[in-house]
């Protein structure tokens, strides 16, 4: 048996773990804290940790401050759902073809499709821009789903090859000869057997989808009722004064659904995910 | 009987491979359709662009005025020095707190599954709005960090961090870390779990300190995750564009200005196109010329400690 952590050792762990969390943690701290005070404390007290004066009267007003708030909260739930469903509709079958297939400019292509990582929307925006206006979809959802579609293509290929490579040959091999057409064995074999792989891979997906919205929202779009949290939530900030507790109120419930169904899957996710990508 | 089965079957096998070649590029087609549509023609677009002079108005070709302009003015090599400073220093910070992070979350301690899972948050939300959090830290009159500096006595007055150049160029690298190091973590510690422990008990026996035996076995074992990380890390530290837009727009005067911040502010605030799709062509020459020397450093690193 190792030598294990003696006492002292273990209080520095925890020490250490606790100064490394509070590094990670200290926004969210923050926020829920300056959610919880009123305006007018915020902005005429230096600072101080605790108050008398909590309460949860932002929560209630940051709905009537920025009437719109339930929408953008909504949109950006729904435009990574949309990405995440049409970028999965993409990348199962080329995720496929790499683990499976073997054809002409095979590691070529996939050294290409891992390149696009080396580019962000920010790079391309100017063409991009020109390319939805023209495609009429400017101001519109697509606008901000097509681009985000594209740019998660190759992880998603790379991270569900590597699922699709640990399902036994066999299997497909063994419906083969009962006469079972390609496709039909791709949709009836394979994918049900990937499906813990394709729940992580969608997963992480939909995280790169929602944690990367502002840049396409505040470019391609300016119509209020389709934009999503990020972009939304400046409408708290005025010229004058910015409701910071409100803000954060609003932040913090906005992003309220997508955390607890994380909670609920990260398990599955954190090893699925580091399973896939550190293999090689 | 079973010999004819089998001779169709292997008929069949064989027809299968003939075709292999066209049913693998008709399952790529729709991801490769999307790529030449979003990445590659706005790409070719774009080095089309920066031989014009692109406004809203119109264009003509004014052949590599754009780029002559651009060398020849030293602000932009300020900038270009300041997003490699930016990278380098960033990366590296991720690099060393996701280790120390990921040494940490794998110590053999009660409440570790919950430590792991508090590791995450940054990582899952919007970045925009992690940032929107720091903005608030960093405000000099109610700000978390300036109010504690004050109370710890280290300095006299309110400090505005994102006014001054220095603090604000530091600051934003600070957000930077914060934003990066989860996903670090826990690929580091992904790794690390992956280790055979085998290698730590013979160690052990041989009498290998616990810190000898993170240098000689868990570090070498999980370079080629350190490596692929730096690459990505420092691919998206390069092109960061929220956390600075958000934090500072590039100021003050700017000393947060960063290549794609530049571009941003040439091409989209002032329309521009021209002009910004020689910086965005810059970045991608520089990102290109960086990956590929990046990348056979890792064949170099992977041969070295033996691909695992």
């Amino acid at each position: 048996m190792i030598d294990r952590l003696t006492l002292l050792q273990k209080i520095g762990v925890y020490f250490a773990t606790f100064v490394f969390l509070l590094f990670i943690l200290m926004p969210f701290i923050e926020m829920i804290r300056v959610s919880l005070r009123p305006m007018s404390h915020l902005m005429t007290a230096d600072f101080t940790w605790w108050s008398e004066d909590f309460s949860l009267q932002a929560y209630r007003d940051m709905w009537n401050t920025v009437p719109l708030l339930g929408r953008y909260i909504f949109n950006s739930i729904f435009i990574a759902a949309s990405v995440t469903l049409v970028t999965m509709i993409v990348v199962i079958p080329a995720a496929y073809a790499y683990a499976r297939l073997e054809f002409p400019f095979k590691s070529l292509s996939l050294g290409g499709f891992l390149a696009v990582n080396m580019f962000t929307g920010a790079v391309l925006l100017i063409p991009l821009y020109r390319v939805l206006r023209s495609l009429g979809m400017l101001n519109t959802y697509w606008a901000m789903m097509i681009p985000g579609v594209a740019f998660l293509i190759p992880t998603g290929i790379w991270l569900l090859r590597s699922y699709l490579e640990k399902i036994p040959k066999e299997l497909e091999e063994a419906a083969y000869v009962d006469g079972a057409s390609r496709l039909y064995t791709l949709r009836r074999v394979v994918i049900p057997l990937a499906i813990p792989g394709l729940i992580v891979v969608g997963t992480a997906v939909f995280i790169g989808a929602y944690a990367q919205q502002f840049l396409f929202a505040i470019t391609f779009n300016n119509v209020r009722e389709i934009q999503p949290l990020p972009a939304g939530l400046f409408e708290f900030v005025g010229y004058q004064d910015t409701t910071w507790n409100e803000l954060m109120a609003a932040a913090l419930t906005g992003v309220l659904p997508v955390m607890l169904v994380f909670l609920f899957l990260q398990k599955y996710l954190v090893a699925g995910l580091t399973a896939g990508a550190v293999k090689e | 009987m079973t010999l004819v089965a089998e001779g169709a079957a292997l008929e069949r096998m064989q027809r299968r491979e003939l075709s292999d070649r066209a049913f693998a590029w008709l399952l790529i087609s729709p991801a490769l359709l999307f790529i030449l549509v979003i990445v590659v023609w706005p790409l070719v677009e774009t080095i089309r662009l920066s031989f014009t002079d692109a406004t809203l108005g119109g264009e003509n070709f004014v052949g590599i005025a754009n780029y002559a302009a651009l060398f020849g003015d030293p602000k932009f090599w300020q900038t270009v020095g300041r997003t490699f400073y930016w990278m380098v220093l960033a990366v590296s910070l991720k690099l060393i707190v996701g280790l120390i992070g990921a040494t940490l979350l794998n110590a053999a301690i009660p409440g570790k599954a919950l430590f792991r899972v508090l590791v995450m948050p940054p990582w899952v939300i919007p970045v925009a709005i992690g940032v929107i959090g720091w903005k608030w830290m960093y405000n000099g009159y109610f700000g978390l960090i300036s109010g504690l500096l004050q109370e710890f006595g280290l300095v006299q007055d309110r400090v505005a961090l994102l006014a001054t150049k220095t603090s604000a160029f530091y600051s934003a690298i600070v957000t930077d870390v914060w934003v990066g190091t989860p996903m670090v973590t826990l690929f580091f510690l992904a790794a690390m779990q992956g280790v055979s422990k085998d290698l730590y008990e013979a160690a052990w026996v041989d009498g290998a300190s616990r810190w000898y035996r993170f240098r000689r076995i868990t570090i070498p074992q999980i370079m080629p995750v350190i490596v692929s990380m730096a690459l990505l890390s420092a691919i998206w530290t390069f092109n960061s564009f929220e956390i600075i837009w958000i934090l500072t727009e590039g100021g003050p005067r700017g000393a947060t200005t960063t290549l794609i911040i530049d571009t941003y502010k040439v091409a989209i605030s002032s329309q521009r196109f021209g002009e910004g799709a020689a910086r965005a062509v810059v970045i991608v020459v520089l990102l290109a010329t960086f990956s590929l020397f990046y990348l056979w450093f890792l064949n170099r690193v992977n041969r070295h400690y033996g691909a695992k």
